[in-house]
């Protein structure tokens, strides 16, 4: 169960203007702008629900997930997460969830993706047998076999996330957080990915709450869905929804646009 | 600590697929402070003693800052480069993951190439330690142990100072080097060499005195003041408001775009 209850965060940013003269007066005089990256956020997921977070670029999607998995401590606002919260109790509470962020990568560099496993397993504690369980379903399902003796260095792209994926969830946690995971992989990794991310769902009950830019994850993975704009949540409810927003017969892709159209975002 | 191991081989066997490069960049540590060596070898082949400090005095002074300063290198080391664990995201993944947030970004970042530096160290303890005049009745070697522990500690609070500070501002302060590889080049001589105000200075605010100077008076037998041996104990509590300095910046993250 998650519930996040008006969540507020805003950054403080440096400006200046470009041009050398500008930077010098910065150096003695600074001017900050906040930037609202989150205002007023609320929502509530359940337990087993498959939920897609949308949005525009910089509109506050990472924040949240950054705020639910406890790297971030935001200004004001309650979240709790299986009944706790993740800035105050961050040990307990990221033991029961997975992270994923497409864009970085939790394997180590140099050593074979079935080493980092294996120190996965000791920072997580997890026991000797469930760890092989997860393991050896894990490997047949991403198809991972092959690739665990390579070093991550030199694995492709899809390869790479497939890997990263399985390290999310060793640990066989509650909820999976998962942040943009189809971002730059070709069709068959993609494919590969969305039915695997179902498969944890319908099979773990697994939560997975899912960022991207790709509609076609949405279509293919989410019942529900949430589109934040600019620090606010716009719309709660299913693709149907933002169908109103838009021709008949749009693509998904395209009743994105129009819906970011309507709200200004 | 179990934990601590798996980390210090996982990142042995990355080493291992650069040998080269872990070989010359140990033997580059050793020489670097090899110079240094040779700095206090060829000021005292010229003068006998610096302000009443004799060369095997001096050099075992040094052997002492320099071993607890390798030491803290080699350990704490990941905290010298934190402004990277922050700038490229991997604290995020530090903060996923179900463990204290500072062992994790020191088993991070063990510098095996500085053993080069503490084998230096080693050398110069070797040499230094019969050819000084102390005589080595207990109490003498637990002052020794003490001031080795004692630096430890301090530059250990050093290193976390200075990565707590890259919470703040991104990037990490040059100018905090001053305290650590400084001290660790100011610490080839006892602090009293440079005058009362450096002396005041290294013991009230950034207490390196406490574990070089004052128990090595007690170490050549310049004082009998037992105080002066349990000073680097006192030394140790500066990791204190280190640490506390430490959990105020985790709160300040602000993580970096992706």
């Amino acid at each position: 169960m998650i519930e996040l209850r008006n969540i507020n965060k805003t950054f403080k940013i440096a400006k200046r203007n470009a041009g050398f003269r500008e930077a010098v007066k910065v150096f003695f005089h600074r001017e900050y702008t906040y930037v609202n990256a989150l205002n007023d956020v609320s929502f509530t997921i359940n337990d087993g629900e498959m939920v897609g977070y949308i949005g525009p670029n910089g509109a506050g999607k990472s924040s949240t997930i950054k705020i639910m998995s406890g790297i971030l401590t935001p200004d004001s606002g309650e979240c709790l997460i299986n009944g706790r919260t993740p800035w105050k109790d961050r040990v307990n509470h990221v033991r029961e969830i997975g992270v994923v962020f497409g864009q970085r990568s939790q394997l180590w560099w140099d050593v074979p993706v079935a080493d980092s496993f294996e120190l996965l397993k000791d920072i997580y504690k997890v026991d000797s047998q469930v760890f092989k369980k997860n393991l050896d379903e894990l490997k047949e399902l991403l198809d991972l076999a092959q690739i665990i003796r390579t070093p991550a260095r030199q694995l492709s792209l899809g390869q790479r996330m497939r890997c990263e994926i399985a390290a999310a969830l060793l640990h066989s946690p509650r909820t999976l957080f998962l942040d943009e995971p189809t971002i730059g992989l070709d069709a068959v990794s993609k494919i590969a990915v969305r039915s695997f991310i179902k498969k944890i769902n319908s099979e773990r009950k697994t939560t997975v709450i899912l960022t991207t830019h790709d509609m076609q994850d949405i279509e293919a993975l989410t019942e529900r869905i949430l589109l934040i704009g600019k620090g606010r949540i716009l719309l709660d409810g299913t693709l149907s929804d933002l169908q109103k927003w838009s021709f008949m017969g749009a693509s998904a892709e395209e009743m994105v646009a129009a819906v970011y159209k309507e709200f200004k975002i | 600590m179990k934990l601590y191991l798996k980390y210090a081989s996982v990142i042995l066997r990355s080493l291992m697929q650069y040998k080269a490069s872990f070989v010359m960049s140990t033997i580059g540590q050793f020489l670097v402070s090899f110079t240094a060596f040779l700095g206090v070898y060829f000021m005292f082949s010229r003068f006998h003693s610096v302000s009443g400090f004799s060369y095997c005095e001096v050099l075992l002074c040094f052997s002492v800052l320099l071993t607890s300063f390798s030491l803290a290198e080699c350990f704490v080391r990941g905290f010298d480069t934190f402004s990277v664990i922050i700038s490229n995201g991997e604290f995020d993944r530090i903060m996923v993951r179900p463990r204290n947030e500072i062992l994790q970004v020191l088993a991070s970042r063990i510098e095996f190439s500085r053993i080069g530096r503490l084998l230096q160290a080693l050398l110069m303890f070797a040499y230094a330690l019969p050819s000084s005049e102390v005589v080595w009745s207990f109490d003498k070697i637990l002052t020794l142990f003490f001031m080795i522990i004692g630096g430890f500690g301090v530059f250990s609070g050093l290193f976390v100072i200075y990565a707590s500070l890259c919470f703040f501002t991104i990037e990490g302060l040059e100018f905090l080097n001053i305290f650590t590889d400084g001290g660790r080049e100011f610490g080839r001589y006892p602090f009293s060499v440079y005058g009362e105000g450096v002396l005041k200075f290294f013991t009230y605010i950034v207490p390196l005195a406490l574990f070089q100077y004052y128990p090595f008076l007690y170490l050549t037998g310049r004082t009998d003041r037992v105080i002066y041996m349990l000073l680097p104990l006192i030394g140790l509590l500066f990791i204190v408001p280190c640490l506390l300095f430490w959990r105020i910046g985790v709160r300040h993250y602000k993580s970096t775009g992706s």
